[in-house]
């Protein structure tokens, strides 16, 4: 298989999934907000979470839904907007068109105009919800697609490689920015009256914003079978880490690439950086790390998961 | 009901499918029978499925703009054109026998110019010649082809006389759009292929890559083919990544490509370097390999034209095979196939008048309102001028230019073309036509059933080129005897 072409499908991948998570994040905090009392926890977290809030800032004054839903969705200066991942994973299937069965082709782009041409809808709270729910359904449309039809030859390993990456990428993001007010009792959002009962059983709105987390994983029933405790920080952060089955954890992600990487050639360098993050990922105090540390933990593990995508640039795409 | 036949304007057209008002000829007649059965509302569902069936299939072209490029959906009409398969029979012949002529006279170029020394072709054509290739005299092309993928053009006076306008024998485009067209229709009247009345055109893939393992240079059963492409920027890229695809070949573009110290070319794998066999390439020669040719090129791998000539690698079609895709050598193709193959032409010339004959240009020049002035070396209807409709400013810019340059320039009698009836809003209006088929030479050789016809959407218009308001129709041809 040519460089370039495992160049493409793996770029178009990461941003097809990068499409999924960003519209299951706004989607999830949409309705969180309704439950949480006003001014309390706002939109701003999105743009920590979505890594743009310095472009954010060099052209928004002001963090408000508006601006914020805008700059996620449709901005097409912000390549990290729904609607530029899209446009770039159509780019990237556009020349790589012959590796790719073409009813995928017509979905992306089936897909990518429905976002261009729905954005107004998208941004009014009413239209908002059916639209990120199509954007969802789009994409997973295209992910059971080359699932179900793409030959899982060396074309589909960077498929399946840039997707999960970019999956574990999104997990410790938003593990990272969510947990960062929630787990050392410095929720921005308290409930007025503390009493000693309260203290013990959380705050209840720390516990819907934990299952919030979950929420924006997709996570939340399958972390309810798994763990069936109430919902607790520790827990979910082990879950969002550490569980081997769960789709969207850290560790499942790990293994997933560690299976596509398997069968291609030369993958020692990859391989390396994988089994890195596998220790570390099997070396963590989840309790310790709940109440210490987490952020350079995530730090850590997102920095392997730069080093692995470099692997993967060295070894396949880039090489003389 | 929204298309009535007997109201469809025919005076003074050659139509395809239509001979007099209410007069269907007739392998079209089940046809026009089937779209007048249809109401308004019926005939805009089946046009919004077209519409629809395009979009999502992604059936582009690119056109340029000053400083950028944008994707257009591919212009469409539902209504087929039919060519009875007893007429088709006889073009295909007629095609083939173009086409070995042609290979024999870009051969007996590079090697002998036999044709020349007998004073059949004349010398000075050559020497004029912008696409003739130095690098390749003395080159044995396997089985003498050169042209291995040629797309002639045909149009229909209104006489019904079919003729041959122009053979397009360095890259020509528009195959892809031929068997998506048959796509988009099946999605479109499924219930009209019941009839099985009308013949297949989707082995073009299988053939185009049968002819491509051919030439492979290494025996074996797996060549290395690959098309190669300018890239995305390229407004026949969909056709590249279409045609890969359908072959299940690589899509390659210049920087892919290494040539080693042994004139071997390989493709940058993720396991390596991978040995490369047959090249398609869809790159212009002068872009193919800065090495040989234009040294600014970005678009081609240098060391190509090294590989080919030593034989390590096959190159189709071959470079320099553009020296018989000229308008003036066209005007010898006549002669070619008496001289080559002692045969009559089976498919006519447009009569042509050669600038760089006194003669002819006194006649052009005092003609030029009549005429059609083509330079010999452009495609996709560039540079030319359409007498009738030009300005008398237009048509003095031309005299000058055939003053200065009168090898380049060749002219021919504005020909009607023949028309076929197009959709127009919700009822139907004649539209002219143009029809371009593909030969393939092989072993055997192979010509598409049918063709791409292009039709010029715009009203009057003789313009048919999709970067000039011209669309495409699909072309069934139809038994209607068997």
């Amino acid at each position: 298989m040519l460089s370039r072409v495992a160049q493409n499908v793996y770029w178009m991948a990461r941003y097809i999934e990068r499409a999924e998570d960003t519209a299951r994040l706004i989607s999830v905090n949409d309705i969180l907000l309704l439950d949480l009392p006003k001014n309390s926890l706002g939109w701003a977290p999105l743009l920590f979470m979505s890594g743009g809030q310095d472009q954010f800032f060099e052209n928004n004054a002001e963090v408000n839904e508006l601006n914020v839903i805008q700059f996620l969705v449709g901005d097409r200066k912000h390549s990290g907007s729904i609607l530029s991942a899209l446009s770039f994973a159509r780019e990237n299937l556009r020349t790589t068109r012959d590796v790719v069965p073409r009813e995928a082709w017509e979905q992306i782009n089936t897909l990518y105009m429905y976002v261009r041409d729905h954005l107004v809808i998208g941004m009014s709270r009413r239209g908002r919800h059916e639209f990120l729910r199509r954007i969802l359904h789009g994409s997973q449309q295209i992910t059971g697609l080359l699932a179900g039809t793409m030959s899982h030859t060396h074309a589909y390993d960077f498929v399946r490689l840039g997707r999960n990456l970019e999956r574990a990428d999104m997990t410790t993001r938003i593990v990272d920015v969510r947990s960062a007010n929630l787990l050392i009792g410095q929720s921005q959002v308290q409930s007025q009256p503390t009493n000693a009962e309260q203290e013990q059983e959380g705050n209840p709105f720390d516990n819907i914003q934990w299952m919030s987390v979950l929420k924006s994983l997709g996570a939340y029933q399958m972390y309810r079978q798994q763990v069936r405790l109430r919902v607790r920080g520790p827990d979910v952060l082990r879950f969002l880490l550490q569980d081997p089955h769960f789709p969207r954890s850290v560790l499942h992600c790990q293994k997933e690439l560690e299976i596509s990487l398997k069968d291609l050639p030369k993958n020692d360098g990859p391989m390396e950086c994988i089994a890195k993050m596998k220790q570390q990922l099997a070396d963590a105090k989840i309790t310790e790390l709940a109440s210490e540390g987490l952020h350079e933990f995530i730090d850590e593990l997102q920095i392997g998961l730069g080093a692995i995508h470099d692997q993967l640039v060295t070894t396949y795409f880039d090489h003389v | 009901m929204a298309i009535d036949w007997q109201h469809y304007p025919t005076e003074g057209l050659y139509d395809e499918l239509i001979s007099a008002p209410g007069e269907p000829r007739p392998s079209a007649h089940w046809l026009c029978e089937y779209l007048a059965s249809l109401s308004d509302e019926e005939l805009n569902e089946r046009r919004t499925a077209a519409e629809l069936a395009i979009q999502v299939m992604g059936i582009t072209f690119t056109v340029y703009y000053e400083g950028g490029s944008i994707d257009r959906a591919w212009p469409f009409d539902i209504i087929p054109r039919i060519i009875p398969k007893r007429e088709w029979d006889h073009t295909e012949a007629g095609l083939k026998q173009r086409v070995q002529a042609l290979n024999m006279f870009i051969d007996d170029l590079y090697h002998d110019q036999r044709i020349i020394k007998d004073k059949v072709f004349p010398a000075d054509v050559l020497t004029d010649s912008v696409n003739f290739r130095e690098q390749c005299v003395g080159i044995t092309a396997p089985r003498g082809v050169w042209a291995h993928i040629c797309g002639s053009d045909l149009v229909r006076d209104k006489d019904g006389t079919l003729y041959v306008l122009e053979d397009n024998l360095r890259i020509p485009s528009g195959v892809s759009y031929m068997l998506e067209n048959r796509l988009v229709i099946k999605r479109v009247f499924p219930e009209l292929f019941e009839h099985q009345l009308i013949q297949p055109v989707d082995d073009y893939s299988s053939q185009l890559y049968d002819m491509l393992a051919s030439l492979s240079p290494r025996p074996g059963d797996n060549p290395a083919v690959v098309v190669m492409t300018p890239g995305i920027y390229n407004s026949a890229y969909f056709e590249h990544a279409y045609l890969a695809q359908q072959m299940g070949v690589e899509l390659v573009e210049g920087s892919d490509l290494v040539v080693d110290d042994e004139d071997c070319v390989y493709m940058r794998t993720i396991e390596g370097l991978q040995r490369v066999d047959v090249i398609y390439r869809r790159v212009d020669d002068l872009f193919l390999d800065p090495e040989a040719f234009r040294p600014d090129s970005a678009l081609g791998a240098a060391g190509l034209l090294r590989a080919w000539r030593s034989g390590k690698v096959a190159l189709a079609n071959a470079p320099g095979a553009g020296v018989a895709d000229d308008k003036v050598v066209y005007a010898f193709v006549p002669d070619m196939i008496k001289y080559y193959l002692d045969q009559d032409p089976i498919i006519p010339n447009v009569p042509s008048f050669l600038c760089m004959r006194d003669k002819d240009r006194e006649y052009v020049l005092a003609n030029l309102d009549k005429l059609v002035v083509k330079p010999a070396n452009e495609s996709g209807g560039y540079g030319m001028m359409v007498g009738p409709h030009a300005s008398s400013k237009d048509r003095k810019q031309f005299a000058e230019l055939i003053k200065k340059n009168p090898r380049n320039y060749m002219a021919q009698p504005t020909l009607t073309l023949s028309s076929t009836p197009t959709l127009c809003g919700d009822h139907v209006e004649p539209r002219f036509v143009d029809l371009r088929p593909f030969i393939l030479s092989g072993p055997k050789t192979y010509v598409t059933t049918g063709g791409l016809t292009r039709v010029a959407l715009n009203k009057g218009s003789l313009v048919v080129n999709s970067s000039q308001g011209g669309g495409s129709k699909d072309t069934w041809i139809v038994d209607v005897e068997g």
